[in-house]
């Protein structure tokens, strides 16, 4: 006799499982050579190697990076609140990996009969999920902040908080005109909108673009938004008191940040998966589904690119610069491109 | 018992441990963080209604923004540990009769109450996006704007009062 009828599908189980575990892999490994990249790229600003001593083209360096991490000693301070010294780090890995649920990778792939969606949740709240995510975000850097007992660090957790609640608005705010246009907030329609119409998002929302450009290198505390961070105010910010994995996660997972904003500005406003003249090369499904994603990837390098060509460029806010920028610059402009999409919209639909 | 009803007692027993938590932890701290758990169980609810505008909303307005200026405020007067603030007896018992007093009026409002929406439980659809939306900008226009009306005035006292 059978206490539990569970009525589970368990294709559709096991297809969600590999495309997870897919997806995060993914995001691991270009987190991973992310850290690779910028110091490439770091070294190419400014006239220099760069890592070329472990693998060809210093390849393996993120790996020996991460062997050292993992065996270096680990140390809680005494004072510290010790569970809640290890939950920072895990909230901050945990928002991280959270977003990547709503991003559609790619169209349908068509496997043995079976339509896979490329996609791990179509939720018709797409990108109110993300809004969300990056709202949990700052109790990663808060608790682990205020868990090391160390004023250093809780200064930057508060400076990391504001920072991040400050960038929120203008970045809704942004979000909201592209509702508007695309009327649906999930990212499988803004997408497929923009591969009906040819015509990407950023022609139409160039305002809206630049400020959620601005916005996420805030949210990710990149440059010149790396207040939380500021190693020659802050003794070296949040984790000030973290050493070996879990210091690890809090590094990794600012590039996890950073891989998940460039996917989403390459979904929101570039188009996603879609490229000009794809659909009418004649190829098969599975064929344009493939090469549409490579195309996705393409452009997630491209921002992760100027991600670090800005990082190597700018130098950093200062405080009081950050607070006006976000309140008194960006929050108007947002609204004012709010008002401005509003009124074309009506203007198209109703005419005078 | 089917899986509905297993996430059911799952997410009540995790809000309900954590509500415990929240008012029986003697860090503050670590109260706010079992109102955050609290919180994200009841969401969970949410999601089990088929209600996702409600559970994301109230993700980003209680657990990501009013939730973090808790913590923000409750860290800031948290540096001083010694320096605890006296616990007085009428406090306690003001706190035990308004909390009681709420507790009677809730029962009292949920006894007689139709929920038609829970009653139907993951197969309406009300809580989807755009329903809601139609909903609220033809049947409940007036209080909607009235509402709206309302934010705005307290966001214009926040701004007067920055300003001075």
């Amino acid at each position: 006799m059978t206490l539990l009828t569970i009525a589970i599908d368990w294709f559709y189980v096991t297809e969600k499982i590999l495309l997870i575990s897919a997806v995060l892999g993914v995001s691991l490994v270009i987190a991973m050579y992310s850290t690779w990249l910028e110091r490439k790229v770091a070294a190419w600003i400014q006239d220099r190697r760069g890592p070329n001593r472990a693998g060809p083209f210093g390849l393996l360096q993120p790996l020996a990076d991460g062997g050292k991490l993992f065996f270096k000693e680990e140390i809680i301070p005494s004072t510290a609140n010790k569970f809640l010294f290890i939950l920072g780090p895990s909230m901050a890995m945990l928002t991280a990996c959270m977003t990547s649920a709503v991003i559609p990778w790619g169209d349908v792939l068509t496997i043995a009969g079976r339509e896979v969606s490329l996609q791990i949740a179509d939720i018709n709240i797409g990108v109110l999920w993300v809004i969300m995510v990056v709202g949990m975000g700052v109790y990663g850097i808060m608790i682990g902040g205020w868990a090391s007992n160390n004023k250093f660090s809780l200064l930057a957790a508060c400076r990391g908080a504001s920072q991040v609640i400050s960038y929120e608005l203008p970045m809704g705010l942004a979000l909201i005109a592209l509702f508007m246009i695309s009327g649906s907030p999930s990212l499988k329609d803004i997408v497929e909108q923009q591969r009906e119409s040819g015509i990407w998002n950023v022609f139409l929302q160039p305002v809206g673009f630049l400020i959620f450009l601005i916005c996420a290198f805030a949210e990710c505390n990149r440059t010149p938004f790396d207040l939380p961070e500021a190693e020659n105010e802050l003794n070296g910010g949040y984790h000030l008191e973290y050493s070996s994995m879990k210091l690890g996660f809090y590094l990794f997972a600012e590039y996890i940040n950073m891989f998940i904003s460039s996917v989403l500005m390459a979904t929101l406003y570039f188009g996603g998966y879609h490229f000009w003249f794809l659909d009418s090369l004649g190829l098969s499904p599975n064929m344009v589904t493939i090469l549409g994603m490579v195309i996705l990837f393409g452009k997630t390098i491209m921002f992760i690119f100027f991600f670090m060509w800005v990082r190597w460029t700018l130098p950093r806010f200062r405080y009081d610069q950050l607070m006006k920028l976000g309140w008194k610059i960006l929050i108007p402009l947002a609204l004012v491109n709010m008002i401005v999409t509003g009124g074309v919209i009506l203007y198209r639909t109703i005419g005078f | 018992m089917s899986i509905e009803q297993i996430i059911f007692i799952v997410l009540s027993s995790i809000a309900i441990a954590a509500a415990l938590g929240v008012i029986l932890s003697k860090n503050p701290v670590n109260s706010v963080l079992c109102m955050i758990i609290c919180f994200v169980a009841i969401a969970g609810h949410y999601i089990m209604l088929n209600a996702q505008f409600l559970f994301i909303v109230h993700l980003i307005v209680y657990t990501g923004a009013i939730m973090v200026l808790f913590l923000f405020v409750l860290m800031m007067m948290n540096l001083n540990a010694e320096i605890e603030p006296q616990k007085r007896n009428w406090l306690k018992y003001a706190g035990a009769i308004s909390g009681g007093a709420l507790l009677l009026v809730l029962v009292g409002a949920l006894r007689e109450a139709s929920l038609p929406a829970i009653n139907a439980g993951a197969s309406s659809d009300i809580g989807l996006i755009s329903n809601l939306g139609k909903t609220l900008f033809t049947s409940y226009v007036v209080p909607f704007e009235l509402s709206s009306v309302l934010f705005l005035s307290a966001m214009v006292g926040a701004v007067v009062i920055g300003r001075k």
